[in-house]
């Protein structure tokens, strides 16, 4: 049998020589045991601090295992924890409702120590792929995105939110590039990505593509914000304030300096996993997004760097200046569209 | 008195050899501790006529026996437990008073096996 490493384990059951006996068992096995003496006491001591594995018991005063487990499994900081069944023999009835209502496997008490031994092995074992898992999709997700999997499941079904989107891209990027060496182009990409990374998740923004040297930016999905427009406009602001820092820097080096322009519309888009359940990954799309896109060129022919629409400009606070760029006729929109310009200085 | 009468020695002795010598000392005391209590609280429940505590402390009472190896013992519960789960109390008067005057026989010879 292979070893496993050591969990720190939490044995639940009303009988203290029960207790003793599954408790010593485990420590032989090398595992941290903590006790409980029923139901109650078990969820204070697992809110607590973390456990690897909870050995339960059905039958208990107070709170039992049924109770225990409906709990465990609907409390997000709790379900992913595995939970074994000790129950006797008789019991096997109950042990089918325990699996079914999410334990992860039953032992019969008295219990076997070679059967309790593979069976917590396999347990902690599941467990830590599970954590490595978890892990993974937070390091290659957005905080943000993980969350949303992790509540609502894997599901590559997209649905209507209302929401702001953003696209951001570096104006005469392709003059920048051929001026410098390609290991230097890739070092003012990577600090744009950090900068800009910083400045929309710092307003609760999900930076979803990332394309050479434009970003598309979401706020208000996957999770909800209320005021997603004023978040994306400060989000713009504090963008373009960064890369003036980046100037400073850059001219200090005697390299030339880069302007950013930005879109911003609000509406209704279509939010949702696309891709296959290999590769799959959180975007928007719709006539939101697009006429986002479509404000970010326009910076161009404004020379203005933030622009927004009226959607956008409707439901923001008194705190943010914008000044009104009229109608204007966008590419790929049959009707006019009332643009916003926001202004770098708001103290005016 | 033999304790062989009452105790599976194999059972025990797999029990003792798991656990140590040391600790399974500390195992039969937590057993002399809690197993009056539950008989207490047996004999309530048939007072009360508690069929579901009934159940509850015969069946604690059958699991941590059989772990010792008190194994008749452990099937004299077991039948009390199945008269709770089925609210048939009937027969239990004189089932528990052999429980009660039994467990003084398992004290006894759990005693002298741990003074070996």
């Amino acid at each position: 049998m292979t070893n496993v490493s050591p969990g720190r384990l939490l044995v639940v059951d009303d009988n203290k020589v029960n207790r003793l006996l599954l408790g010593r068992s485990l420590e032989q096995q090398g595992h941290t045991v903590e006790m409980a003496e029923n139901g109650r006491q078990a969820l204070e001591m697992m809110h607590a601090r973390p456990f690897d594995l909870v050995l339960l018991d059905i039958e208990m005063p107070e709170m039992d295992g049924y109770q225990v487990l409906e709990k465990v499994t609907t409390d997000l900081q709790l379900r992913d924890i595995p939970i074994i069944i000790t129950s006797a023999l008789e019991e096997l009835n109950s042990v089918v409702k325990c699996i079914e209502m999410g334990a992860e496997d039953y032992l019969v008490k008295p219990v076997n120590p070679v059967l309790l031994k593979a069976r917590i092995g396999a347990s902690l074992e599941k467990k830590r792929l599970r954590d490595q898992q978890r892990e993974l999709i937070r390091k290659f997700a957005t905080s943000e995105v993980a969350t949303d999997l992790e509540t609502s499941g894997f599901s590559l079904g997209g649905k209507f939110v209302e929401a702001t989107a953003m696209f951001s891209d570096i104006r005469s990027f392709t003059t920048i590039a051929e001026s410098q060496t390609p290991a230097e182009t890739i070092e003012l990409l990577n600090t744009y990505y950090t900068l800009m990374f910083e400045a929309i998740s710092d307003q609760g923004g999900v930076v979803n593509q990332m394309v050479g040297d434009g970003l598309m930016a979401i706020f208000g999905a996957p999770l909800v914000q209320a005021d997603h427009c004023e978040r994306a406009v400060k989000a713009a602001l504090d963008m373009i304030g960064m890369i003036q820092l980046l100037n400073v820097d850059r001219l200090a080096q005697g390299k030339t300096e880069i302007r950013i322009g930005i879109g911003i519309a609000s509406g209704q888009v279509i939010a949702g996993y696309t891709g296959t359940t290999r590769r799959a990954t959180y975007t928007c799309v719709g006539d939101t997004v697009n006429l986002a896109a479509r404000l970010e060129s326009h910076t161009k022919v404004v020379g203005k760097p933030i622009l927004i629409d009226g959607a956008t400009q409707s439901t923001l606070s008194s705190a943010i200046k914008v000044d009104s760029e009229g109608p204007f006729q966008l590419k790929g929109k049959t009707v006019e569209v009332q643009v916003f310009s926001v202004p770098l200085d708001q103290k005016k | 008195m033999n304790p062989q009468s009452v105790i599976d020695l194999p059972t025990f002795e797999a029990l003792r050899d798991a656990m140590g010598a040391d600790y399974i000392d500390e195992l039969v005391q937590a057993y002399f501790d809690e197993t009056p209590q539950l008989l207490a609280k047996l004999q309530q429940a048939l007072a009360a006529k508690d069929c579901d505590a009934f159940r509850q402390a015969a069946h604690s009472i059958k699991s941590t026996s059989n772990s010792f190896g008190a194994l008749d013992f452990g099937a004299l519960a077991k039948e009390l437990e199945i008269m709770g789960r089925e609210a048939k109390l009937d027969g239990a008067p004189e089932k528990v008073k052999s429980l009660v005057t039994g467990y003084e026989t398992i004290h006894q010879a759990l005693a002298e096996l741990c003074n070996d």
